[in-house]
């Protein structure tokens, strides 16, 4: 799933123009990725984007309208042919847990372990819940867990019989936030731990940027970009990735040179060539970190609302020309709202969309 | 969803089979439907100048009587037993359920037995006064009024089951609010918990008028005209379908109205539900005359509906009734082996039923459902008209068939034999064993499916492994309760039962009918005690409920 091609790894998936659908109606439309070894992966997007399609498509549950998956150079699914869920070696996390509740938290745990040896199997389930920190509830079963002691269960049986990738679908949408961010960290450091390449979906940014190493971003059954979490914060490659990711706004401006773009708040220099014509109307994406809070600046704006955020303010501003953005401000500038502050930006990169 | 991806041409035959038992099981109600709709204009002028508006009346005092009985014992039994505390409240909260085991028609002919004219009772004031047959006045158990009773003391629970889950359900929080908000716990009551509750109630209660429109043991001993013993009194002694079909059309349309109004007040349940668990509230504890006069009247209802006529059941059939006992154990095994066979039968097919919804969710699978689970809601008598006739024309033209390639004469294969009766039992009680099915498979969510497959089970091995332990109790719950069910069936098997064939609750039936009542006692008894089985898992069911709300 990396975007430069130098990547040197060994790739363990890899997606090409991958089609989903039922009934011959496509849900996911040619979606293509790679994930290299080792490494977490993640499908964000909002709900209903095809996200969890996908995956399904991934474990084998749901068949390939075109295109194809290959795990190691081996492919899995074709428009002609689905190994089935069982054959795949495809570890997977349910957003419901779907622990078994007739069995104990052991024999979940060992339940993808048939073919091994009896003493082995234990040992294996033995170490994987000392990972997950639920030594001794071995006998116990899963409705006397918390939820998130389920989860981390069902983590252990997934990788019990060592897949070759690991699917995990929202597996933390069902617990409350404090456990979220307590479990999230721990789960990446599990994965790391094991080296297991791993494939997330999530709608939750937070989320996304805590556990993958890579993201692809999608919404309406396309993947939009695909990369680093500060790569697609910063250099979103489409208005939804845009909007979606942070908070942001467009500024309305115009091209004035290679690396240039004139706004209502100034000249704004990129530190690349964005290869538009001069004088073509464009929208500037700017983030709230983009735009400071500066005493001396010429260009002011009204403050509109403001949220005090401990370390700083986050100020609602209204520039001359009516448009509102976001800007952050150290706490130390504790201004009212109606008051006319002076800003000034700070970007590296322009982002801009044609209008 | 075993296995959506590859498997869909394979289980086709599912969906297929899905289909054709929606259809075989909403043939009686067609046939009612369409002999509803051919039948020519006189019968219908006949039934309506003679006896239509004396079964309308009938039926509907019945019905009005009965909803304002089973509502004046359920609900506050229900608020008592889970707002209120006082001594056997625990005792009492199980055992209000305890009439439901008893069938209407088997406690009307031990009231019969207790208070007519050679009853224990009468003989006693007799013996004590001295006076004589016409000499005082004593009240007429057989009569509308008396059915009213009846029914009302075994179909109450319906109504305080209903009302009580609401007012478990109703959060703690929602009264303590009336509270600091000036309100009495009485005026709480009326102002919030009732109206919250009013849903739920209006379900029980619509539950209760379709068991009393179903009923025909108690209004036909009783002689008390309603639809269902119209229905069969056209049907036998006038020998006319039509008549009975038109009739059987009418008693649809009240049911169809009750079957409105259930779903319209099951779907305002959901609304008016908080969805949270009800926290920890202290019942109101009741003492001294208040607790004692609360006792007595939570008791009440049990000692009418379930210990006086089973203690005196028992008392017959210990020491006074002439039954023999061969005859008796031949009835106990007709009974017993149909109704293991019924039940096995609409298992098996709901099973079926539940694994095409699962696999193929979809509008034509999703209708074939609910039209296997309509024969619930039709009265039996219906289901047997509804039964008799399509079948008895099918044999006709086997009969016809066979004489005409063979020469030979073949008698009645379906229609005369228990193979009707088997059906219109399927097509009555397969709404049960749906339900049952359903709730347990619903409880193994597709991703369990998943999570075996993706940990390298093939779909056998999840059926195996995941579905047959985790759907066992589900299984055995269908099975005991089509079982008790098809036990305590009366109208459909006394019109569709092959010749000479009887069942406890037919010969029950028929020694009554003869003044016999004292020898129907075994059997009755034996009815009601298997009848306890469902009873007691539901009891169960709902003190583990009131266990973890805690």
């Amino acid at each position: 799933m990396s975007l430069s091609p130098s990547n040197e790894t060994l790739t363990e998936l890899v997606l090409e123009n991958a089609v989903v659908g039922y009934d011959g109606k496509a849900i996911v439309t040619e979606a293509s990725f790679q994930l290299g070894e080792g490494e977490i992966g993640c499908l964000l997007g909002p709900s209903g984007c095809g996200k969890s399609t996908l995956l399904r498509a991934i474990a084998g549950f749901e068949p390939l309208i075109s295109g194809s998956i290959q795990v190691n150079n081996k492919t899995i699914s074709d428009e002609n042919h689905t190994l089935s869920p069982e054959k795949r070696q495809i570890g997977m996390v349910f957003q419901d847990i779907a622990l078994f509740p007739h069995l104990t938290i052991a024999q979940n745990v060992a339940f993808g372990l048939t073919d091994w040896a009896k003493q082995e199997a234990d040992e294996r389930v033995d170490y994987l819940l000392n990972l997950v920190g639920l030594s001794g509830f071995q006998s116990r079963y899963p409705h006397s867990l918390s939820g998130g002691q389920q989860q981390r269960v069902a983590l252990a049986r997934a990788i019990a019989p060592k897949p070759k990738l690991l699917l995990m679908d929202e597996p933390f949408s069902g617990l409350d936030a404090k456990l979220r961010e307590d479990l999230v960290p721990e789960i990446r450091a599990i994965l790391k731990h094991e080296n297991m390449s791993a494939l997330l979906v999530t709608h939750d940014q937070m989320e996304a940027f805590a556990m993958a190493d890579i993201v692809s971003v999608m919404d309406a059954g396309e993947i939009h970009q695909t990369g680093k979490p500060y790569d697609i914060y910063h250099q979103s490659k489409t208005r939804f990735v845009a909007e979606f990711i942070g908070h942001g706004d467009f500024l309305p401006s115009t091209v004035c040179g290679v690396n240039c773009v004139h706004s209502d708040l100034g000249e704004i220099q990129g530190d690349l060539n964005h290869g538009l014509e001069d004088n073509l109307a464009v929208d500037l994406l700017v983030r709230p970190d983009d735009i400071l809070h500066d005493d001396d600046s010429e260009f002011l704006g009204e403050i509109v609302s403001k949220w005090f955020r401990g370390s700083h303010f986050l100020y609602r501003v209204k520039l001359a020309s009516g448009k509102k953005v976001y800007c952050f401000a150290s706490s130390h500038h504790n201004h009212q709202v109606g008051q006319s502050i002076g800003l000034t930006v700070n970007l590296d990169h322009l982002v801009l969309f044609p209008r | 969803m075993l296995d959506s991806a590859h498997t869909s041409s394979k289980s086709n035959w599912l969906k297929v089979a899905a289909v054709v038992i929606a259809a075989a099981l909403s043939l009686p109600i067609l046939v009612v439907l369409t002999n509803v709709l051919i039948g020519d204009g006189e019968v219908w002028n006949h039934l309506y100048r003679t006896v239509l508006s004396d079964y309308i009346s009938n039926s509907l005092i019945l019905m009005l009587g009965v909803a304002i009985g089973a509502f004046a014992i359920g609900v506050p039994c229900a608020w008592l037993t889970s707002m209120c505390e006082f001594p056997c409240r625990k005792l009492l909260s199980w055992a209000l359920l305890l009439p439901m085991a008893m069938p209407a028609y088997i406690i009307a002919y031990t009231y019969t037995g207790i208070f007519d004219f050679a009853g224990p009772v009468q003989t006693f004031i007799r013996d004590v006064t001295g006076w004589r047959y016409g000499q005082y006045w004593f009240f007429e158990v057989r009569s509308l009024g008396g059915a009213i009773a009846m029914l009302t003391l075994v179909l109450y629970p319906y109504v305080y089951l209903m009302s009580r889950a609401s007012f478990l359900e109703q959060s703690a929080n929602t009264l303590e609010v009336s509270r600091t908000l000036g309100y009495s716990s009485q005026a709480a009551f009326f102002k919030l918990a009732l109206p919250l509750a009013r849903p739920a109630i209006v379900t029980g209660i619509t539950l209760v008028l379709m068991e009393t429109l179903a009923d025909y043991g108690t209004v036909q001993y009783f002689g008390v005209n309603t639809f269902t013993t119209g229905i069969l009194r056209t049907f036998y002694g006038f020998g006319d379908v039509t008549g009975a079909s038109q009739l059987a059309g009418v008693l649809l349309l009240f049911v169809s109205v009750l079957i409105l109004c259930e779903r319209y007040s099951r779907h305002r349940i959901r609304y008016h539900s908080s969805g949270l668990k009800k926290a920890s509230s202290r019942r109101i504890p009741l003492t001294g005359l208040s607790a004692f006069f609360t006792t007595v009247f939570c008791w009440l209802p049990i000692l009418l509906g379930f210990i006086v006529p089973v203690a005196v059941l028992a008392y017959w059939a210990a020491f006074k009734a002439n039954l023999p006992g061969e005859e008796f154990i031949q009835l106990a095994w007709n009974s017993f082996y149909l109704a293991a066979l019924a039940a096995l039968i609409a298992v098996s097919l709901a099973l079926i039923l539940s694994y095409a919804v699962r696999l193929h969710r979809g509008r034509m699978i999703n209708a074939s459902v609910g039209l296997a689970g309509l024969g619930y809601t039709l009265p039996g008598t219906i289901i047997a008209i509804g039964t008799i006739v399509p079948l008895a024309w099918l044999d006709h033209r086997i009969i016809e068939l066979v004489k005409y390639y063979t020469g030979e004469k073949v008698g009645l294969v379906l229609s005369g034999t228990l193979v009707a009766l088997l059906f219109a039992y399927t097509v009555r009680f397969m709404a049960v064993s749906l339900g049952a099915i359903q709730d347990g498979l619903g409880k193994i969510k597709p991703s369990m499916d998943m999570a075996g497959r993706s940990l390298g089970m093939t779909p056998s091995k999840v059926l195996t492994r995941i579905h047959v332990p985790l759907l066992k109790g589900s299984v055995l719950t269908a099975i005991l309760i089509v079982f008790v069910d098809v036990l305590k069936e009366l109208p459909a098997t006394l019109v569709l039962r092959p010749f000479n064939f009887n069942t406890l609750a037919v010969r029950a039936y028929e020694l009554a009918s003869d003044e016999r009542l004292i020898d129907a006692a075994p059997a009755s008894l034996m009815i009601v005690l298997v009848g306890l089985a469902p009873v007691i898992l539901l009891s169960r069911s709902i003190s583990s409920r009131v266990e973890h709300s805690k």
